[in-house]
């Protein structure tokens, strides 16, 4: 029988933490990730865990000790957001080449400057290309089932990746939900035994990690580690249809709300979608054919799969909560564009940057995206595809006149 | 023994198809660093000049390469492979058993 209990993303996953009784935990506190080390330290005090954990003194050190500590063998976990996930740079990229299944939940921040606490994606698409798989989780359920079945997907042989469990700071991480919890001893069954292959304590096998790599090595082991990271969406379709056996939630690359006959569609990662479901649902009520694409796994990127899923679309919007700064579009908006390259009938597509450092994203937002796809599919025009939704703009008439009236 | 014999069965050879080498370029065996040739990054050579060597092996402790052999408690000449013509060994010498000349000449 599932547990039933009310709680927040953080609180969830640092749960979902104590169930897998990871043998090293090294974090550092940064807002809004800290109550997941701070949940887990309570644990770890109390005895709940086995797990050695390392208070370090800054967010390079925790990455590193994560590093230090997969290295030798040991199952490692950590918690970070924005800044401190900045701090960690340069061992974000030698945790993946090194091949380091560590499971980071990443709790998506704006990345200052400006300084900013709030949730915005600009950290995670940052690191987009660092190595990592990425799973974006849109609820409190979606955060603990990730981070369980992030386990199993890095450390599958044909993987062996680092995972970031990417869920929305503040929106995800402190409201607090209804959760269906899984039983400890299922947990500690789904994730099993960690059993790396090579690692530094192995007595029996004396052997380097992360050696310097001359130019007739360091190629080959990159294009290795680029077919982890192909291997990976196999792997993490495995690992989602046995945890749908389990708990009978399903997961996939994305999901797909309404999308069977849909003309108009909106593609967004994390807790947005849920109120573009809301609009859906209102719009379709009305006769709308309207849908949603949501991404959960953004690395590997699905592009074949998101392709097929939106080639019979007549307009799509692509949502991205964090600038592009290339002058042409935010990340998420060029990968879709790029997958629908060898679609035939293309379909028109927009990028709409929104939410940024917190900016509340109301459903009356989601429904103004709607109405301009149906204009571009009414005049079949997309023009100006690199579009704002939610800025104060002084030549965007109804936004500015509100701000004003709130001004006053 | 010739290194190939000697050489441990782990070894991954320098451009390996990238199916067949270690994930993350993990060296799966230890005490290898002699199989990587660094005698190649000299642009200064020393020279032993066995004549005026009086075995005080003064020179052995402060190579930082160990390529100064050692052979019945005598040293050898030096093994060129590794030594990088740092000239630590030849400043270190009392009886100017070693000279310090340009590579190639």
């Amino acid at each position: 029988m599932a547990i039933r209990d009310k709680l927040s993303g953080n609180e969830a996953v640092a749960v979902a933490m104590r169930q897998i009784n990871p043998d090293v935990v090294a974090a550092f506190p940064i807002t809004p990730s800290t109550e997941v080390p701070q949940y887990f330290s309570s644990f770890v005090s109390n005895g709940l865990v086995d797990t050695e954990f390392v208070a370090v003194e800054s967010e390079h050190s925790a990455m590193s000790a994560c590093i230090g500590a997969q290295a030798a063998g040991a199952r490692t976990m950590t918690a970070t957001s924005a800044n401190g996930m900045a701090l960690m740079w340069e061992m974000l990229y030698i945790a993946a080449s090194c091949r380091l299944p560590i499971v980071m939940s990443l709790v998506t921040r704006a990345l200052s400057g400006p300084i900013n606490i709030h949730n915005d994606h600009s950290d995670a698409m940052g690191a987009r290309d660092s190595g990592w798989i990425q799973l974006f989780g849109e609820s409190n359920q979606e955060a603990y089932d990730n981070v369980i079945m992030a386990v199993r997907i890095g450390e599958h042989k044909d993987v062996q990746l680092p995972v970031m469990n990417c869920y929305d700071g503040f929106i995800t991480s402190h409201a607090v939900e209804n959760i269906e919890l899984l039983e400890d001893e299922k947990v500690k069954a789904f994730v099993g035994e960690y059993k790396p292959q090579h690692y530094l304590l192995n007595k029996d096998e004396a052997i380097a990690i992360g050696p310097l790599d001359i130019p007739s090595y360091y190629f080959e082991h990159k294009r290795s580690q680029a077919q982890g990271m192909r291997n990976a969406k196999k792997v993490i379709l495995e690992v989602a249809e046995e945890f749908e056996k389990l708990t009978g939630r399903k997961y996939g690359l994305f999901e797909e709300y309404k999308m069977d006959d849909a003309e108009r569609a909106i593609v967004v990662l994390g807790s947005t979608a849920g109120t573009a479901k809301f609009v859906v649902d209102q719009l379709r009520a009305q006769g709308e054919k309207v849908g949603l694409v949501k991404i959960r796994v953004f690395r590997p990127f699905p592009a074949e799969e998101l392709a097929e899923a939106l080639s019979h679309c007549k307009a799509i919007a692509v949502m991205d909560k964090s600038d592009g700064f290339n002058g042409k579009g935010a990340p998420v908006f060029n990968e879709v564009r790029s997958a629908l390259y060898d679609v035939e009938n293309k379909p028109a597509i927009i990028n709409y940057i929104y939410g940024l450092g917190g900016r509340d994203v109301r459903s009356t937002d989601i429904e103004k995206v709607y109405s301009d796809l149906a204009q571009i599919v009414q005049t079949g025009k997309a023009e100006d595809p690199y579009r704002y939704l939610g800025v104060v703009d002084a030549n965007d008439i109804d936004v500015a006149a509100e701000a004003a009236a709130t001004r006053e | 023994m010739s290194d190939a014999v000697k050489k441990d069965k782990c070894i991954i050879e320098e451009h390996t198809p990238w199916q067949e080498t270690t994930l993350g370029g993990v060296v799966t065996s230890s005490g290898n660093a002699q199989y990587y040739k660094t005698g190649g990054w000299r642009a200064m050579k020393p020279i032993w000049k066995e004549d005026q060597c009086k075995q005080c092996l003064l020179c052995w402790p402060t190579c930082p390469d160990s390529s100064i052999p050692i052979k019945d408690k005598k040293r050898q000449d030096f093994d060129y492979d590794h030594c990088k013509g740092c000239g630590v060994c030849a400043k270190v010498c009392p009886f100017n058993a070693i000279d310090f000349v340009v590579e190639g000449e």
